[in-house]
């Protein structure tokens, strides 16, 4: 009744072309940034930012350029954590090395080495496809993990092997607080959302969807699959790379080569197949996914077995969080083996006829 | 029996007239594919005149799709020379081809199925689209320029072939016979010189055949678009083609207007069996 197109009528193609050319989409997208940056900062406490939504902000954000990767151009990577350090050590190293380097520069600058190395991992894909590429991808996880920790160029030479970034500072604003943290994620991951939309809606993102849908053909009509697998490879990495530097630089503050282990390449993928393949919206579902309800199931269990009279142990609840989690995955995936996002989608699609059957 | 080219093309001439036929746009010379020890083309000539309707036919097998293949660089012939505006052509790739001017359709239909029919077809025209990644990812400018008389253009191919109303729909969800035609659209926008359709007609009832033939010779028409065109619907190809080469086993057997290949003896004799 309150969702729907009637009566909304486009007199131009720039119209027609835009991200949502629904009206009530745009309002809704609009007011759920607004309250992101206005209200969240008044209603929420240290921990919810500390614990919860600067981790889902940049996850989404690496998420988001996995998604561009796997679900938009059909290329697989289990090295996404691998670009994720990369991006971090880049940025440290640019920091650490020249003098008065302005923080956003270093992390874009962590990004543009990131999508280096995407290319450069990204060429087996043009002889191979699906699990052998995954394993090719896999060598780049592997290579990232020693050599950040054997070479010590790259941590500057840290005894400790952990590296730490002093102040975050962009134009005189100081980010220290976790309120100003999580604002300065939320600018990121806004601004890149758009980006992602904006390059999935042209001719770029018709490339690389082309290539994933039916490779043959899209070479017959004069796309090059070099430019369009290495091209994904690269922007995907560029995502990667600037979470993994917002990742170590604002939500760690210091960190070790673990903290972009193997486990996290296989949870950013799982947050894609989960989330919604080829979708931006679901690369935001599947990190919230498995961001907040370890979290969520976490607290909740506790409370759930008080109102029977049942005391959980702490080992007992980490337990059933393991075991409801896995289900949960089960479930949606053979629900709505296209994820969450085409939930989403398949709910508006009813909403817009609501409350008329037909 | 081989008629020559002269003959040939004055007989085509004749036999449809109105529509322009042309310099010769590509020359196939003793073509020869081989897959291992499979021959699927063996020592093929033939050419293709600018504005013609030029079929191909033969039974199943005949190494009709291979030739389109070889034409659109997706396979490279052994031997034989290919000669596409009086220069010869060095092994190509499929994306140089589409530079060329040279688009095809697909016998079992090859559209991009997770994306919406506007999609495909504005697939189609990535050749013409010039903006680089930055200003796309921005959408700014330039950029939202090109997709704007892009897009004018894709609908007025939206238009010619009447698929208005399905213009926003994925194509994965379309039937058969829309699909089809989204196929031709997507090739279509490439503006190209040279159309290549294998079996367009193939799995569709009679209203849909004739409406395919329609499109056919509008495109020829309108936009005097080079066609070559595979079927196994043997009116279709007797009506709208100008020229009919005949392959039987990787060979060619006859060349020649419809009415002279209707007559060819091997052409009897490959589709209804010597014994006739």
């Amino acid at each position: 009744m309150f969702y729907r197109e009637n009566g909304q009528f486009k007199t131009s193609y720039a119209a027609d072309q835009e991200i949502f050319t629904i009206t009530q989409d745009k309002w809704f997208v609009w007011g759920l940034i607004a309250f992101a940056a206005l209200a969240v900062p008044m209603l929420v406490d240290e921990y919810m930012f500390r614990a919860i939504l600067i981790p889902f902000l940049v996850l989404s954000l690496a998420a988001l350029g996995v998604n561009l990767l796997v679900g938009y151009c059909g290329q697989i990577t289990l090295g996404a954590g691998a670009f994720m350090a990369i991006g971090a050590y880049a940025a440290y190293n640019f920091m650490v090395r020249i003098d008065g380097m302005p923080l956003i520069v270093a992390m874009l600058l962590g990004g543009v080495s990131a999508a280096a190395f995407g290319i450069v991992f990204g060429i087996p894909s043009l002889r191979v496809r699906g699990l052998y590429l995954a394993v090719a991808t896999l060598a780049a996880q592997f290579l990232c993990d020693w050599a950040f920790l054997r070479i010590g160029w790259f941590t500057n030479n840290s005894s400790s092997g952990s590296v730490s970034v002093a102040k975050l500072e962009v134009l005189g604003w100081i980010i220290d607080s976790p309120v100003e943290k999580y604002l300065f994620c939320l600018a990121f991951v806004v601004l890149f959302a758009f980006i992602a939309k904006n390059l999935t809606r042209a001719a770029i993102g018709r490339q690389w969807m082309a290539i994933r849908d039916m490779d043959v053909a899209a070479e017959v009509i004069g796309i090059r699959p070099m430019f369009a697998k290495l091209s994904a490879f690269a922007v995907s990495s560029f995502f990667v790379g600037v979470a993994g530097a917002l990742w170590g630089f604002v939500h760690l503050g210091s960190w070790e080569p673990a903290a972009f282990s193997v486990d996290r390449s296989f949870q950013l993928l799982f947050m894609v197949i989960i989330g919604g393949m080829g979708s931006v919206m679901g690369s935001f579902f599947g990190a919230a996914f498995i961001v907040i309800l370890p979290i969520f199931l976490n607290q909740f269990l506790p409370f759930l077995g008080s109102l029977f009279g049942v005391t959980v142990s702490t080992a007992g609840v980490s337990h059933a969080e393991f075991i409801i989690f896995g289900s949960l995955i089960i479930f949606f995936l053979i629900v709505e083996p296209h994820g969450l996002a085409r939930l989403w989608s398949i709910a508006k699609q009813k909403l817009r006829l609501w409350p008329f059957p037909h | 029996m081989n008629m020559t080219d002269t003959n040939s093309s004055s007989t085509a001439a004749a036999s449809a007239p109105g529509r322009r036929q042309g310099e010769v746009i590509l020359d196939l010379q003793n073509i020869s594919l081989r897959f291992g020890g499979v021959k699927a083309l063996t020592d093929i000539s033939f050419n293709i005149r600018e504005h013609e309707v030029r079929a191909i036919i033969g039974p199943n097998g005949a190494g009709k799709s291979s030739m389109l293949n070889v034409i659109n660089g997706v396979y490279h012939p052994q031997e034989g020379r290919i000669m596409f505006r009086g220069e010869e052509r060095k092994k190509m790739e499929p994306h140089v081809a589409a530079q060329q001017g040279i688009a095809r359709t697909f016998q079992n239909i090859a559209l991009f199925k997770g994306m919406s029919v506007l999609d495909n077809i504005m697939t189609g025209r990535n050749l013409r689209m010039k903006c680089n990644i930055f200003q796309q990812a921005l959408w700014l400018g330039p950029a939202l320029r090109e997709e704007i008389a892009h897009r004018e253009k894709v609908e007025e191919i939206v238009d010619f072939l009447e698929i208005q109303h399905i213009r926003k729909t994925p194509v994965g969800a379309l039937p058969y016979g829309l699909q089809k035609r989204v196929d031709l659209g997507r090739a279509l926008a490439m503006e190209p010189q040279i159309l290549l359709l294998d079996e367009p007609m193939a799995g569709m009832n009679v209203e849909e055949k004739q409406d395919m033939c329609r499109f056919i010779l509008d495109i020829s028409d309108q936009f005097g678009t080079t066609i070559v065109l595979i079927e196994h619907d043997m009116g279709v190809v007797m009506d709208i083609s100008d020229r009919v080469v005949v392959l039987d086993y990787g060979k060619k057997i006859g060349d020649g207007t419809p009415h002279e290949v209707r007559n060819n003896q091997d052409v009897i004799n490959a589709y209804l069996g010597s014994g006739h």
